[in-house]
């Protein structure tokens, strides 16, 4: 934006040395330029494509452009779809539930219990410490930990807790929840500690003047004045979570279903067509979920 | 696996003209006696694409030195190669690809039949890929057998000859026999069959490989096993057929005998190594990384026989004049020994096997072809020891192992509607 601005004022000046000058409305189409230009060459364009794509027709090896329904039919008319949504949600309503239980706990904590501000920005930068190595890294190490014969399993049995290895541990539901939420719960600490620090501490003195318990206090000043914080988190968690396919298929070993894995594997086998449709569903449904959020909750109160 | 060498500032015209009339010199001077022809003077580049099996830069440099032809290796997964081959036809100088690609393709007339006169070697290819017998009395397996696929009448037809003929598809290089991996440790007890991967005792501890037109082999060989089902040709199943072995497979997804599904060769490697998996679908180098590991892993016989797999080179169609020639070349020296010997001594089998023991010691070609006990250690093509002295191959011999293929790796008529049922097993 800085270097935009700065371009913007040289043509002023130099319009205004030719005592020449742009019309102000111009103006304003010009700064906005640059972003439409980007957003319209990497994001409309593209997302129009794959709408177009996904009406085409195709065999093994190419595509036919055409006009067809088919892909959408057998997206939508089979079974496998509506399970692996359903599954897919059901990983979102987890990963959702309990990142934001830690989120905000940790943000509570930053915000509220730590008094210097450089101590919360230090703590806040050691959450993200993990976010150092790559998504992959972070996943994967958690096969070691989890398998058969990994280290929780090796210590439990060593320990004389269990006879036998627990099997659900690694590769299934619970090893994909977890992953997910190490994976993400930074993404909902981050905007609710932004809204918790710029909660007014007189309104926390004020309801404590007035007689209201700690837990009155949370309840009725700070959850509520977190709400956007929490909003903004939801979307990031959700969108992840839905948009996943690596996390779900490493640590389900492959057993479970995501809404992305199952484009995955049809860009795999070179079904493009089909691909496209499914992503297409997919947006239509985020937006959705987003459209539905942001009317419970007014986002722009943080801004 | 990917070799990229790009040759800049030598146009194709020049590049054209300069090989030609080299090619004119060499066979005026009456230099064709048998000797490979030295392209060194004359950069020749050949683009070869295929499913990275093969596509191993120490060949690469032998043909470099050896003809003094560039090769341009590009390594891809099966499904994108059999794309390529089709859609960027221009792209490609040799298709290195499987039998069951080959018959996708073929039809699209992207690759041009060899000419059996011009290949050295031709008379060496074992009987498999001419009459789909190893010996005359063999059984021809089921699937996209690479003889079924290997000549055409003439160029310029699109269907298969049903018999040999003097026009050759592909020139077969690499194959082998697929069965399932074990721990030998940790099964317990004796595997003799692909029924035991279903066995309740090994419940939570088996996987199959996640890739459909191979897995769905796997499955067939496990159905036909166990006695649910026998099918009219395993390669090419009927709806119902593909309904019943994809029912099945579901069903034993959700009574938990699997423990994960791979889809990359270090993930079979990874399951069987750290014991999630103690019996599996695995490919035979997999089976020598596990071991390699100090891991005792066992690439099992199973008494149905095995699932087999092969590639060759195909010539690209827009090839003709030097660079034909040269291909020709490049093709008669990759099946001249060299490389067929760098293949075995990999566990894989190479076509004209009798070019390839010249390439190999007595020790070595008695354990990986004949089914002998390792005299000393066996050594990859890296220098690491793959098995200590005495050792002897799962399997046994070549002729022991080629002999009782099952099935070939191969394309359906209903390729698309099982595609969506195998979707249906991984998401169930």
């Amino acid at each position: 934006m800085a270097t935009m601005t700065s371009s913007e004022t040289e043509k002023i000046e130099g319009a205004r040395a030719k005592s020449f000058r742009l019309p102000p409305a111009l103006i304003s189409y010009l700064q906005a330029a640059p972003l439409t230009l980007i957003l319209g060459s990497f994001l409309a364009v593209p997302i129009l494509m794959i709408g177009m794509v996904s009406f085409w027709d195709y065999d093994f090896a190419q595509m036919y452009p055409d006009f067809v329904t088919f892909n959408y039919a057998e997206t939508l008319g089979s079974w496998v779809t509506w399970k692996t949504y359903l599954n897919t949600l059901k990983f979102a309503f987890f990963v959702w539930a309990i990142t934001l239980f830690i989120g905000f706990w940790v943000a509570y904590f930053l915000a509220f219990h730590i008094r210097t501000a450089a101590m919360q920005m230090v703590l806040f930068l050691v959450c993200t410490v993990p976010f150092l190595t790559s998504n992959i890294i972070r996943m994967i190490s958690w096969i070691p930990v989890l398998g058969r014969n990994g280290l929780v399993n090796s210590t439990l049995i060593s320990a004389g807790i269990v006879s036998e290895p627990i099997e659900w541990l690694l590769y299934s539901d619970f090893a994909v929840v977890l992953a997910m939420v190490h994976l993400y719960t930074l993404f909902m600490v981050t905007p609710i500690f932004n809204t918790l620090m710029r909660i007014d501490k007189s309104l926390v003195e004020a309801a404590r003047d007035a007689g209201a318990s700690s837990w009155q206090t949370l309840t009725n000043v700070i959850l509520p004045l977190a709400k956007p914080g929490m909003a903004i988190g939801t979307i990031f968690v959700v969108t992840l979570v839905m948009a996943d396919f690596s996390t779900v298929q490493v640590m389900s070993g492959g057993q479970s279903a995501s809404v992305a894995l199952m484009m995955k594997n049809q860009m795999s086998l070179l079904q493009y067509p089909a691909a496209a449709a499914n992503a297409v569903v997919l947006l239509v449904f985020v937006l959705l979920m987003v459209a539905a959020i942001v009317r419970i909750v007014d986002i722009r109160k943080e801004l | 696996m990917t070799e990229k060498k790009t040759n800049k500032g030598i146009s194709r015209r020049t590049l054209l003209k300069t090989a030609s009339a080299a090619a004119g010199l060499a066979a005026g001077s009456g230099a064709i006696t048998g000797f490979p022809t030295i392209w060194a003077q004359n950069t020749i580049t050949l683009r070869q694409f295929g499913t990275g099996v093969s596509n191993l830069n120490a060949i690469a440099e032998k043909c470099k030195a050896d003809l003094g032809i560039t090769l341009e290796m590009t390594a891809t997964d099966s499904d994108a190669a059999a794309q390529r081959a089709v859609t960027q036809p221009n792209s490609y100088d040799i298709a290195d690809i499987e039998y069951w690609i080959l018959k996708k393709v073929y039809p699209a007339g992207v690759i041009q039949p060899m000419d059996v006169k011009k290949l050295k070697y031709y008379d060496k290819v074992v009987p498999l890929f001419k009459t789909g017998k190893l010996k005359p009395d063999s059984v021809i397996a089921q699937g996209t057998a690479p003889h079924t696929v290997g000549f055409v009448e003439k160029p310029g037809t699109k269907t298969f000859a049903k018999g040999e003929t003097q026009w050759f598809t592909m020139m077969p290089t690499i194959y082998n026999a697929d069965t399932l991996g074990i721990r030998p440790d940790l099964v317990g007890r004796e595997i003799s069959t692909w029924a035991d991967i279903m066995d309740p005792k090994f419940k939570g501890k088996t996987s199959i490989l996640n890739i459909p037109s191979i897995g769905i082999m796997d499955a067939a060989m496990i159905m036909e096993a166990m006695g649910n089902i026998k099918y009219a040709d395993k390669g090419n199943m009927t709806k119902a057929e593909i309904d019943k072995t994809i029912d099945f497979l579901i069903k034993a997804k959700q009574a938990g005998q699997f423990r994960a599904f791979w889809k990359s060769f270090d993930e079979s490697v990874n399951l069987m190594a750290s014991g999630e998996v103690v019996i599996q679908s695995m490919w035979s180098p997999a089976v020598a990384a596990v071991r390699s590991k100090g891991i005792a892993c066992k690439y099992q016989p199973l008494k149905e026989g095995y699932r087999s797999w092969g590639g060759g080179l195909g010539l690209a169609a827009h090839l003709s004049g030097a660079k034909l020639d040269a291909a020709y070349e490049y093709i008669n020296w990759y099946t001249s020994g060299w490389v067929g010997a760098y293949l075995n001594r990999q566990g894989y089998y190479s076509a004209a096997m009798e070019t390839a023991k010249q390439h190999m010691s007595a020790d070595e070609w008695g354990y990986w072809v004949e089914g002998k006990a390792a005299k000393g250690d066996i050594v990859a093509p890296d220098g690491k020891v793959m098995e200590k002295a005495g050792a002897v191959r799962d399997g046994g011999s070549f002729e022991e192992r080629m002999g009782k293929v099952a099935c070939w790796n191969s394309v359906m008529d209903e390729d698309r509607y099982m595609v969506r049922r195998w979707n249906e097993f991984i998401a169930a």
